[in-house]
């Protein structure tokens, strides 16, 4: 294990070199594209030996890359926000086929008006589709979710692609200590691509996705519905296994728990504002108020029988989604009010769409006056999604 | 960790699963999978013999393939599975296929 000081989009380019990818196709877009051309870099200097796809599109890049996956190699394509859309037919052929393809995606937000800055709704449009979603709350974990991913997507329990999702600038562009293991420690961890769930090459005759009957289509649905259930045991091994390497002594597999043993208020997020709400968290603790923070590290699948135990004993839970739901609400408030007791009162924040700066004194006042108006009784009226917006008070 | 649904066990679920899996998403190119699929034609494609040059054109062209050739050989046609769209008559250099009616 060595340690180096990185950016987030530098250290997921050394993931990916680590897990040693045959094939990369991308097309750059801000914040993602230092990701893609530092491979490029690596692939020129010969430092990696994989072949790199120039492309036209991003829906071109993952259909390359599907093609590639198909034909046994481990590949790997990033993109961000309206990329990510251009590419969103490719992403459910994906799914569908059940290739182990790995994707970073650097969030950022969707226009109009044109903004670069990080949201979580470009990784969250493609929430149903089948892949795995990872939200990395610092760059050393964009980097650890990157290697882990290749070793979860190719499990023969999962076969799913995965993506790893970090947020624009705050980590893509930030520069933090990351520990790095060895070429042969992740050797050991992640041998070459078994080629499955099936390998087309030539003198193989078949057809990927031919015209079948309807009740086929229903039932490869169900295969991927199995298969998320069971990549939920697959991702926490694969953590413990991944941590055990870097002589880490804990792991936190789908879910974070920060001070939530005795916690008396949930609060739960994802992504990198986390660090910002734990100190929040720290603070309001200091002060007496018995809080604690569920931070989602993997929001596909949906860590539902976790966030039941976690939350069995609070009076109350607070969820602070980066993203939305028009007409209906924040998306990770949709996940855990049909995961938790329904008697649980549980209010919804969204705050920081399009990249709105949200640090620890924000959260330490959402959260004061999520608690302030539960124990005045007033949280009859959490039926209704609140934005925090403090520049408009 | 407490999940709610237990598989039996993951890899044999897995296992069954992935079988399953290749069944349903991967077609094999076989005889006939549609049924005897020359019902559905409405014009015969027939051959002249006189005037083929046993070029193999038609048998490239087929999109059933439904012709069968080799080099300087005739082509044959099998009515069983050939749906009479007409390609191979279309595609003839020398004119030699000729759609007839089907009854006539």
């Amino acid at each position: 294990m060595m340690r180096r000081v990185l950016i987030g989009n530098i250290a997921v380019s050394e993931a990916v070199k680590l897990a040693n990818v045959d094939v990369i196709s991308a097309y750059p877009i801000t914040p993602q594209t230092i990701i893609v051309e530092k491979l490029a870099e690596m692939v020129e200097k010969g430092e990696l030996n994989a072949k790199y796809i120039r492309v036209d599109s991003e829906h071109s890049a993952l259909a390359a890359v599907y093609g590639a996956s198909a034909s046994g190699s481990r590949v790997f394509t990033a993109t961000s926000s309206h990329g990510l859309l251009y590419m969103y037919e490719m992403l459910w052929w994906t799914a569908n086929s059940r290739l182990p393809v790995v994707m970073a995606v650097v969030t950022r937000s969707i226009g109009p008006p044109w903004n670069i800055h990080t949201d979580h709704q470009d990784a969250l449009t493609i929430r149903d589709s089948g892949w795995i979603i990872g939200f990395a709350e610092n760059v050393q974990e964009a980097f650890d979710m990157t290697i882990m991913a290749y070793k979860i997507s190719e499990d023969k329990r999962v076969l799913l692609p995965s993506i790893v999702a970090l947020d624009g600038f705050i980590l893509s562009h930030t520069a933090e200590p990351v520990d790095l293991p060895t070429t042969s420690e992740i050797d050991g961890f992640l041998p070459p691509r078994d080629p499955s769930p099936f390998k087309v090459e030539p003198g193989t005759e078949f057809a990927v996705g031919n015209l079948g009957p309807d009740e086929v289509t229903m039932e490869l649905r169900w295969l991927i519905w199995r298969a998320m259930y069971r990549s939920k045991y697959v991702i926490e091994d694969v953590d413990k296994g991944y941590n055990k390497i870097l002589g880490r002594n804990y792991s936190h597999g789908l879910v974070e728990r920060y001070r939530v043993e005795d916690a008396k208020y949930l609060i739960v997020s994802m992504g990198s504002w986390s660090g910002d709400a734990k100190d929040a968290v720290d603070m309001l603790r200091d002060e007496g108020y018995e809080v604690g923070l569920a931070r989602i590290r993997y929001v596909r699948p949906f860590p539902s029988e976790i966030i039941r135990d976690i939350s069995s004993d609070v009076k109350a839970v607070l969820v602070i989604d980066r993203a939305v739901s028009m007409g209906s609400g924040g998306i990770l408030y949709s996940d855990i009010l049909r995961s938790i007791d329904r008697r649980t009162p549980v209010k919804n924040v969204i705050a920081g769409i399009g990249g709105v700066d949200v640090n620890q004194d924000h959260f330490k006042m959402i959260i004061e006056e999520f608690i302030d108006e539960f124990e005045k009784d007033e949280y009859h009226n959490w039926n209704d999604t609140y934005w925090f917006m403090p520049w408009m008070r | 960790m407490s999940l709610k649904y237990v598989p039996k066990d993951l890899d044999e679920e897995a296992s069954e699963d992935l079988k399953l899996f290749r069944d349903k998403l991967l077609a094999k190119p076989g005889k006939g999978s549609a049924g005897k699929t020359g019902t559905w034609r409405l014009y015969k494609p027939v051959i002249k013999i006189d005037g083929c040059t046993k070029c193999g054109i038609c048998w490239l062209y087929c999109p059933d393939d439904v012709i069968s050739w080799r080099p300087r050989e005739y082509p044959d046609i099998d009515y069983t599975y050939c749906k009479g769209c007409g390609i191979c008559a279309s595609v003839c250099p020398v004119n030699t296929i000729e759609m007839i009616l089907e009854g006539e």
